[in-house]
């Protein structure tokens, strides 16, 4: 009974909200503009503060009534400024809202209401603009869509401090869309540039943006100084040109008579808001990242440094804590005295470790809410700390130690590995990578802990961002000395680097390859066989020709690894010898640098050294012709390489030595040797002696 | 503007023997610690010479100091602590050191101690002890094994210490970067228990015994180290850090939970402010605000008129009229309080010099001379009575700082006065004006011809004076203070409230100073002088009477030399005692009477405004002396705009 009767209690409900809800509606079609514009205004009364009703009124047609009546001419000012208010009290709801607010154009009407006269609506149009564009839903492209729009904003900088704090807000949320995954990290492919026309903070930049919102910066009201620094912060960052420009521009960038870096550091001193502090540490940052201030610089290393370590702390709020860090990180990733006293700065090490105690088992039993909250937090925590880490650790053997020693430090990075969100997986693996610089650790913690498993797993079916970065984490896993090396081979890593030099991505090749070269490095026959096989003659020949020399020069290290040791070499030779040769051949000719014929020029030295493998030199006139060329050639590392082929085909103890010797006495290699002998470079004078006594012999 | 006087005295005093390094790190150690009343609490600035272990050479003023024992062990550790401990009134406290020489091993450790602990050790080893040592980077907290902290540091190091007397922890720098905390929980005390009166000298004793003091300790030949206690810039930015404490707790006090029960809070602060309002007087502003916040006042309007007409007679510098009023409108009130009335009676003596009280205007009155020197009184005008700007600053009415002319004025009277009193017989030996003065007496005396014209006069002061120091064998000059001398300066800051009213009357006065610097005597007219002398007589009576009633008083004894001494000098409103002449020095008669009028009303004689006022000061200061830093952080000047 209860049931049957509740139904249509909720039923009669319902329809009286929306019959309410029509009857706001409705009134916007009346006759009379006066009572529309009283219909206006108790709209806007009733949706303050109420989702539903926001909702209601979107889906009986409010919107695209609002917007005629805001386009309309003939609408008194009043009434669209009434108009603008109510479409951003719906924006402020929910993202559906503001989704239905962009499918009925709502953007170019805002837009064109910014041409009028008056101050107040246009306060009212940007104050809606504001909301919409700070929604994640909505395409930052649609700022900028209409040339002039840009600079009409920027024309209405100086209306008021309202227009003031809108368009700041509007433009830092409108110019973050090429960089917003890369968190900065140089060492990794940047996505590229949209391929039609300049980014956001190029388009920005030209239309005066630096010198527009500099004096913002000293503004009366703290929103909108809070904004024109976020503004900055944005603009500036991974950005060389703007950053110059905020530093000494050619016309420089004064606001009350001071330099922009100097307010910037005054943003930063301990009482102003955190989020002052923070954001202006980030600008620094920024600025300091794309030269525009050393590295040494005192605001740098005593003011911005500091504060972010200061955001890392446990008083500071769970995002300030993440923000905080991610910049440090960015901040000290390339320059080694400023990780050396980051290192030492309140503890930092230790503090970081705080970031994988969330959700703490407190929270978890007490407070719901705080749990809740925890939990969103801890990827992101995580994440930032790992990150952090391998910043710290990216050069200095000390602080590597230090970090390892870190309470359960490899067992966090171990688990990192295998979470379930990438960027905490990412983040885990370039912490490792950092730390796999190390020797020392190399052959301790990481063997204890048998970091390769974790790896290998990551490295299966991984995006392409953490396989770079885990790829290269390998390459030093495989180090001769790593104990590590075995146990990846056994786990199948010869064939997934071999997938990895076929790559599009050119970075993976150069892992891959790299990865293998040092597999190969004094190694047993069956891997190098392993890795022939793997690659296939036709791989390997593909890498010779690959346009990037990075590629090319790992991939003739390879070859040469796999040429060592004389049987190797001759049952190489024998059965890829044909190939290996017109390879070199075709390097030798190429149009290709010093290193690159250098390294060709050690692999024909390898060859030599073959017993059977000698024969495919010797009877080679091209070839020879090529050794003879280099041994006179002005470069003496090319000089050398060459002599150390000709000094392996005259070795008298071997057999046949005697003819090889009368040929190359024939082509005239006795006289150069002669030459050399006389040289000034001690290296060459004593290479090309000891090649002449072979002949004495 | 008897704080500013002394204060500048003392600086001059000060700077003579000081070289301007001491004088910049005096002012350092002012920016820094301003809450530190360092009477009390000096700060530290050198290694004491006498707190130290022997193997301790000291130099360079006392900042420097090296090892010079065998250094074979740590048997061989030596300690200096600095001259003073650290006053919890920095709130938080900074000094540096810098490792000029490391010495053999670098075995050097930087950081706090109490007095007493053993100097043949680093600091950190024993209780009340902490350190953080160079040679392995390890922070010591009362125990002879360290804990792992930070770097180590050597040569060219500079290592700072931080202590922070809030939260009492302690943090290191090196090189300016912070380390991050090494010590909480320093043996500073906190208050815990509410019956705070009880434990209060537990405390203090306590707080004595473990005071910290700076503290270095080195143990190998060759060490050397330079501390900063403020005599340079110090590398980290320790000012910064101080800003975000004074934030936190600014914030904290803003953040205050104040009672639950709505409305109270609002109907107690306009309270205040009414009965503030009305304690000065100010009737019509009173008024006005009881009708826009809906309260009552406790007086009534005509009598708060009353004493509104009576202190403005005060503050006009009329306090005859004033005393007239008074007795009309209270009677029997001054005659209770004798003591009032003696201070009324010194003021009507001050202000007749002054040519301001009207028993000496009526003679000024028909002399068009005087006339052109003290038009009218200002509040009596109704044009100037309207004239509400504030025209003068406060520092501008200040005679002492009006005249540039000022020291030379000094010498010349008093070269004067030497003279005179030489050439009189009856003079007495022991007369103050020439003890405290004559530093100055060794001018050339050729000045005093300019004004030979006044000497007639000046000879009769004389004989005046000498009449009075014979007829009372009690007044032996010597210096004396107030009794209550912090209370009196404390009052004219509190005093405040009537400040602007103040200016208002004098605008017409002070401005006058500027065209004729040359003020004379009762208004220059002789019949006033006559008067003046008279009534000096009548109050001597007064004093005499008052002392055989109710026994001798100090206070009134001061008053009258005080007064009596402003006729000893040709120019009395540049002399050494012309001080009182300041309307200003009106202020504490006038909220004296004011207070007493408002008492025999019974109501409060202090305004609750002004005693709230009074009790925060007051537990800043006790907040200081038990050791607790957040003080300050939390001026009540900070909150006085």
């Amino acid at each position: 009974m209860a049931c049957v009767l509740e139904a249509p209690l909720r039923m009669s409900v319902l329809s009286e909200v929306t019959a309410s809800s029509r009857h706001y509606v409705d009134r916007l079609f009346d006759l009379d503009p006066q009572k529309v514009l009283q219909g206006v205004i108790d709209m806007k009364n009733a949706v303050i503060g109420n989702n539903k009703q926001k909702a209601n009124l979107i889906v009986l047609g409010a919107v695209p009534r609002l917007l005629y009546l805001l386009q309309q001419e003939t609408s008194s000012t009043e009434l669209r400024t009434e108009c603008a208010v109510v479409l951003g009290s719906l924006a402020m709801g929910t993202e559906n809202n503001v989704k239905s607010l962009l499918d009925c154009h709502i953007i170019p009407a805002l837009l064109q209401g910014l041409l009028s006269p008056d101050l107040k609506f246009i306060e009212a149009c940007l104050r809606c603009l504001r909301t919409i564009f700070i929604s994640p839903v909505t395409p930052e492209d649609l700022l900028y869509t209409d040339a002039t729009v840009i600079s009409h904003l920027m024309a209405l900088l100086s209306r008021s401090r309202y227009t003031q704090e809108y368009i700041c807000q509007i433009f830092s949320h409108c110019c973050k869309l090429q960089h917003w995954h890369s968190c900065g990290f140089k060492s990794l492919p940047q996505p590229l540039l949209c391929a039609n026309g300049p980014d956001h903070q190029t388009i920005l930049f030209n239309h005066g943006a630096v010198q527009n919102i500099a004096h913002l910066l000293v503004s009366t009201s703290y929103k909108v100084r809070m904004q024109a620094l976020k503004c900055f912060s944005v603009l500036a960052f991974e950005n060389p040109q703007v950053s110059m420009t905020l530093v000494n521009g050619k016309h420089k960038v004064l606001v009350d008579g001071e330099l922009l870096p100097q307010i910037f550091v005054k943003m930063l001193q301990r009482d102003k808001p955190v989020e002052m502090q923070l954001t202006s540490a980030k600008c620094l940052t920024s600025m300091c990242r794309a030269g525009a201030i050393r590295t040494d610089d005192s605001c740098i290393v005593l003011k911005t440094l500091p504060c972010l370590v200061r955001m890392c702390s446990k008083e500071r709020l769970l995002e300030e804590r993440v923000e905080g860090a991610e910049t440090l990180a960015y901040l000290i990733e390339t320059d080694v005295e400023l990780q050396r006293i980051a290192s030492i700065t309140d503890h930092l090490i230790v503090m970081l470790a705080d970031y994988f105690k969330y959700p703490s088992s407190v929270s978890a039993i007490t407070d719901i809410k705080r749990l809740d909250h925890d939990l969103k937090h801890a990827h992101e925590l995580r994440q930032a700390a790992f990150k952090l880490y391998a910043s710290l650790g990216a050069n200095d053997e000390d602080i590597r130690k230090k970090i390892i020693e870190t309470e359960n430090m490899m067992d966090r990075i171990v688990n990192g590995l295998s979470e379930s969100s990438i960027k905490v997986r990412l983040a885990a693996v370039r912490c490792l990578h950092s730390l796999s610089r190390s020797v020392q650790q190399l052959r301790t913690s990481f063997q204890d802990h048998a970091v390769w498993k974790p790896l290998m797993k990551v490295l299966q079916n991984a995006p392409n961002e953490i396989l770079v970065v885990a790829s290269s984490t390998l390459c030093n896993l495989l180090l001769e000395f790593s104990p590590s090396k075995e146990p990846i081979l056994e786990s199948g890593a010869i064939e997934l680097l071999c997938s990895l030099t076929q790559s599009e991505n050119l970075a993976l090749r150069v892992n891959g390859i790299w990865a293998l070269m040092n597999v190969a490095f004094q190694a047993e026959q069956k891997i190098k066989s392993d890795i022939l096989r793997g690659l296939s003659t036709e791989q390997l020949f593909q890498l010779l020709s690959d346009s990037d020399v990075n590629v090319l020069m790992k991939t003739l290290g390879l070859l040469r690894n796999l040429l060592s040791t004389r049987p190797h070499i001759d049952h190489i030779m024998s059965t890829h010898g044909k190939q290996i040769m017109q390879a070199v051949t075709l390097i030798l000719e190429g149009e290709h640098n010093i290193e690159v014929k250098e390294q060709t020029l050690c692999i024909l030295a390898n060859i030599a050294d073959g017993t059977t493998a000698k024969e495919l030199i010797m009877t080679n006139d091209d070839i020879l012709q090529k050794i003879k060329y280099y041994m006179s050639h002005s470069n003496a590392k090319l000089q050398l390489a060459a002599m150390f082929c000709i000094s392996n085909l005259v070795w008298n103890e071997e057999e046949g030595s005697q003819e090889r010797q009368d040929k190359l006495r024939d082509m005239g290699i006795v006289d150069i040797l002669h030459k050399l002998s006389q040289s000034s470079d001690p290296n060459l004078c004593d290479k090309a002696k000891t090649a002449l006594q072979q002949y004495l012999a | 503007m008897a704080d500013a006087g002394a204060g500048s005295l003392h600086g001059g005093d000060s700077a003579l023997s000081c070289l301007p390094e001491e004088q910049e790190l005096s002012q350092r150690l002012r920016r820094l610690y301003p809450a530190v009343n360092q009477e009390e609490t000096p700060l530290p600035r050198s290694w004491s010479p006498k707190d130290k272990y022997n193997y301790i050479g000291l130099s360079q003023g006392n900042l420097r100091v090296h090892y010079k024992g065998h250094g074979k062990n740590h048997k061989d550790a030596a300690s200096v602590r600095a001259t003073h401990p650290i006053p919890a009134a920095c709130g938080i406290y900074y000094f540096e050191v810098k490792i000029v020489s490391k010495g053999r091993d670098g075995y050097m450790g930087i950081g706090l101690s109490a007095q007493g602990v053993n100097m043949n050790r680093l600091p950190g080893w024993d209780k009340h002890s902490y350190g953080y040592h160079g040679d392995d980077g390890h922070s010591f907290c009362s125990s002879g094994t360290g804990q792992p902290y930070g770097p180590t540091f050597t040569t060219g190091d500079v290592i700072g210490c931080c202590v922070n007397l809030i939260n009492n922890t302690c943090f290191y720098t090196k090189n300016g970067h912070s380390l991050g905390i090494a010590f909480t929980d320093l043996p500073l005390p906190a208050m815990i228990s509410n019956q705070f009166m009880e434990l209060l000298q537990e405390y203090i004793q306590h707080l004595f015994k473990s005071n910290l003091y700076p503290t270095v300790g080195l143990q190998t030949p060759g060490e050397i180290v330079d501390a900063n206690f403020g005599q340079q810039p110090f590398v980290f930015d320790i000012e910064d850090y101080m800003r975000e404490w004074r934030a936190k707790i600014q914030g904290t006090i803003k953040r205050f939970p104040i009672g639950d029960r709505l409305g109270e809070w609002q109907a107690m602060l306009q309270n205040m402010v009414s009965s503030y309002l009305v304690h000065h007087g100010y009737c019509s502003t009173a008024a006005a605000f009881a009708r826009i916040t809906d309260t009552t006042i406790q007086e009534e309007q005509t009598s708060i008129k009353n004493r509104q007409r009576i202190q403005k007679l005060v503050l006009a510098g009329r306090v005859g009229e004033a005393i007239e009023a008074t007795q009309q409108l209270y009677p029997g009130l001054l005659e209770h309080n004798p003591n009032l009335l003696f201070m009324l009676k010194c003021r009507q003596f001050v202000e007749m010099v002054n040519g301001t009280d009207s028993e000496v205007r009526c003679f000024s009155a028909r002399s068009p001379r005087s006339q052109d020197s003290y038009p009218g009184s200002p509040n009596l005008s109704p044009r100037r009575g309207s004239n509400n700007s504030h025209v003068h600053s406060t520092g501008a009415d200040s005679p002492t700082c009006s005249n540039g002319v000022l020291s030379t004025k000094i010498k010349q009277s008093c070269s004067k006065y030497q003279a005179l009193s030489s050439s009189s017989s009856s003079s007495s030996s022991s007369s103050p004006s020439s003890v405290n003065y004559s530093e100055s007496n060794s001018t050339d005396s050729t000045k005093s011809q300019q004004h030979s014209s006044t000497s007639n006069q000046e000879t009769r002061h004389l004989a005046f004076l000498s009449f009075f120091y014979l007829s009372d064998s009690e007044m032996e000059m010597e210096a004396e203070h107030y009794p209550n001398g912090v209370l009196e300066n404390s009052s004219t800051r509190i005093m405040n409230g009537t400040y602007k009213h103040e200016e208002i009357l004098q605008t017409d006065e002070s401005s006058m100073e500027d065209n004729c610097p040359q003020r004379q005597l009762c208004g220059g007219n002789h019949a006033a002088t006559e008067r003046m002398i008279q009534f000096g007589r009548e109050l001597q009576t007064l004093s005499e009477q008052l002392c055989r009633e109710y026994g001798k008083n100090t206070m009134h004894k001061k008053m009258l030399q005080d007064a009596f001494s402003l006729l000893a000098y040709s120019d009395p409103w540049n002399c050494p005692v012309g001080q009182q002449l300041d309307p200003i020095q009106r202020e504490p008669v006038c909220a004296a009477l004011n207070s007493a009028i408002l008492e025999s009303q019974n109501l409060p004689k202090q305004p609750p405004l002004m005693l709230a006022l009074g009790q925060a000061s007051e537990c800043l200061r006790l907040m200081a002396r038990v050791g607790l830093g957040s003080c300050s952080f939390a001026r009540v000047d900070d909150y006085l705009h």
